[in-house]
């Protein structure tokens, strides 16, 4: 039981970070991407090509591959995004869902169905583990992952609240048009939103390739996991995914101790609990009956625009 | 206040109906000369119409834009599967277990309609994917392995295909005349207006969520009715591949390329979506790289869909649910 413990909280280090991105690009971009999942499989298949076909070493690789990543980033919201979002709710999930069809099936056409994994080149890290008293077994590779997504959250979130940059961001996510007055790009503050989201997204897309196992379908599931973790923990803050992460991996592995085809119902389950619990509290505070649920969360997500 | 009267429906209107309807009695007799190839392909082809006109009531019309419908094609499929298991035949077991379906859609609609729209389109599909756990529990599933509706093979391969064919031309005409009728009637100005802005609409007296309602349970029976004459041609019951999300995937691609929020956009889109597959299929993934593709440049370049073309060239689409008013 602790040991399934320990291990949601480190699961939940990756959950986060595969949630910071499509978090960040929907707090400061107001956009949906569908394609977030198959973005983080497109990562883990950049690196596996270059360490399979090129015989680079996975460490390079990273650096290659995260860069790249950002500049794919960047270039979709210069070339799609920003066009889809004048389209109102609907474009975006259709340019999207349309994006991450291209990209699945793209991959699979490039890279074959196989499942492919990180793990055979990075020597005895992929088993290693420390052994704590009571006999639980830590792996070294999980504790690597979540002070690194621990450190890259922390540093983004550094990044948000320290900077010129973060002050732009925040000013635009607000209200771009009156940060737009004040002299703000927001387009170029977007460009580099979306820069860093699809940074994030090959970063949890090459974790997921260390710890496991890709396949170029893999990118809905992990979709799902990040919009879980995301609405666990609220929109809008990274602590809050941070959070969100490690309830989603918590419940996982607490949820496999039951059964292995428990794990993922109970994130689920978990994600719906929180959902509805939500609206119930919106509805209490209320007056109650559910028109005055709709009002409460339109209200709350108005205080969140203006506290970011 | 001036008077105003409705303008019945415009000629070319009426001339597409009456197309409409000779085409529908000309299908029904295709299969005395059709070869079954054809036959499966239009059964398949029905199906897809069906699967765009339900989403569109939905998103179109209701504007709950659901990535989760493949939870009404899967469960429609499982029920079906339980009763033939129970010994119902299984042609009656398609139309049954929509309607347990139905039941289900009704019970969800009381949580997932208070949602807000990006929350709802997650938390259908996330739905989706917990009842596609709980069905793989049930051993008869046999977990992803699936189970064949093995009952099915009772009947002649001929008049198995036949049966189906019908059926599946059936409910497509009734499910386009039907909702031809709700969206001409009070339930679809009222969804209408809640589509177009929630509060206006019910500050002048609608009961928004009584007719999302409405619209959420009609639309999940019929997407497990197309999903269920789906499963009866294909006879295996797979939860990953019924309650796969690329259903609701096809649902929106046919929908928005056609022209959401029409009576005629989703039946075009189903129309190209078939062409498309007759055509390029044999391209597997490329294929499907290509359709993706080509939703990005609708979304960015035609964003009304193949409707747009019409409304571009200020011509009114056909079979338009607006009413023409004469003043």
């Amino acid at each position: 039981m602790l040991e399934a413990v320990i291990q949601g909280v480190l699961l939940g280090g990756y959950y986060a970070m595969l949630a910071a991105g499509l978090s960040l690009m929907f707090g400061v971009v107001r956009f949906i991407n569908l394609a977030h999942g198959d973005m983080a499989v497109l990562g883990a298949m950049i690196a596996l090509w270059l360490v399979q076909g090129l015989g680079l070493g996975v460490g390079l690789a990273i650096a290659v591959t995260l860069p790249a990543m950002a500049a794919l980033g960047w270039l979709m919201q210069r070339l799609i995004f920003e066009r889809a979002l004048r389209g109102g709710f609907l474009i975006p999930i259709l340019t999207t869902i349309g994006l991450g069809a291209a990209l699945q099936n793209g991959m699979f056409g490039l890279f074959g169905s196989n499942t492919k994994s990180l793990g055979a080149y990075i020597g005895n890290l992929s088993w290693a583990s420390w052994q704590l008293p009571g006999g639980i077994f830590l792996g070294q590779l999980p504790v690597y992952m979540f002070l690194t997504a621990v450190l890259v959250l922390g540093a983004l979130h550094l990044l948000l609240t320290r900077t010129a940059f973060g002050r732009a961001v925040r000013a635009t996510s607000t209200d771009a048009e009156a940060a737009a007055l004040c002299g703000v790009d927001a387009r170029s503050v977007h460009r580099k939103a979306a820069a860093i989201a699809v940074a994030l997204a090959g970063l949890a897309g090459i974790f997921l390739a260390l710890r496991a196992q890709v396949t170029p379908f893999s990118g809905p599931m992990l979709l799902i996991f990040a919009f879980e973790a995301v609405v666990i923990g609220g929109i809008g803050s990274l602590r809050g995914t941070l959070i969100g992460g490690i309830a989603l991996g918590l419940a996982q592995s607490v949820g496999g101790l039951i059964s292995p085809q428990f794990s993922l119902l109970a994130g689920h389950c978990v994600f719906l609990a929180v959902l509805a619990w939500r609206m119930s509290q919106e509805a209490v505070a209320e007056r109650g009956g559910w028109r005055s649920a709709i009002a409460a969360m339109t209200h709350k997500r108005d205080m969140m625009r203006r506290k970011t | 206040m001036t008077p105003t009267t409705v303008l019945p429906m415009s000629a070319p209107d009426r001339r597409l109906i009456a197309v409409a309807l000779g085409l529908g009695v000309l299908l029904a007799f295709l299969p005395l000369i059709g070869s079954a190839l054809v036959v499966d392909k239009l059964t398949y082809l029905f199906i897809l119409i069906m699967f765009a006109t339900m989403w569109n009531l939905l998103a179109g019309y209701a504007g709950l834009v659901s990535v989760g419908q493949q939870a009404f094609v899967g469960l429609g499929g499982y029920a079906m599967v339980r009763m033939v298991d129970a010994g119902l035949p299984p042609f009656p077991a398609i139309f049954i277990g929509a309607l347990c379906t139905g039941v289900v859609a009704w019970a969800l609609s009381w949580f997932v309609l208070r949602l807000k729209a990006g929350e709802f389109a997650i938390a259908t599909w996330v739905i989706a994917e917990a009842i596609r756990s709980v069905v793989s529990f049930d051993p008869l599933i046999q977990g992803e392995t699936g189970t064949s509706v093995t009952a099915l093979n009772a009947y002649a391969p001929e008049v198995r295909r036949l049966t189906i064919y019908l059926l599946g031309l059936a409910t497509m005409s009734l499910m386009l005349w039907g909702s031809w009728k709700l969206l001409q009637g009070r339930t679809g100005a009222q969804a209408q207006a809640i589509r177009d802005d929630e509060e206006a609409a019910a500050s002048i007296g609608i009961s928004t969520f009584q007719v999302k309602q409405r619209i959420y349970i009609l639309a999940s029976i019929g997407c497990a009715v197309a999903g269920t004459l789906w499963l009866a041609s294909a006879i295996t019951f797979q939860p990953r591949t019924s309650f796969g999300v690329q259903w609701s995937v096809f649902m929106l691609f046919m929908v928005l390329v056609g022209g959401i929020g029409t009576f005629i956009g989703p039946i075009l889109g189903a129309l190209l979506f078939f062409a498309l597959q007759e055509i390029f299929g044999d391209f597997g993934a490329w294929y499907m790289a290509g359709v993706g593709i080509l939703a990005i440049l609708f979304a960015l370049y035609l964003p009304n869909g193949i409707v747009g073309l019409w409304l571009n060239r200020g011509q009114a689409e056909p079979l338009s649910m607006r009413k023409r008013l004469g003043l």
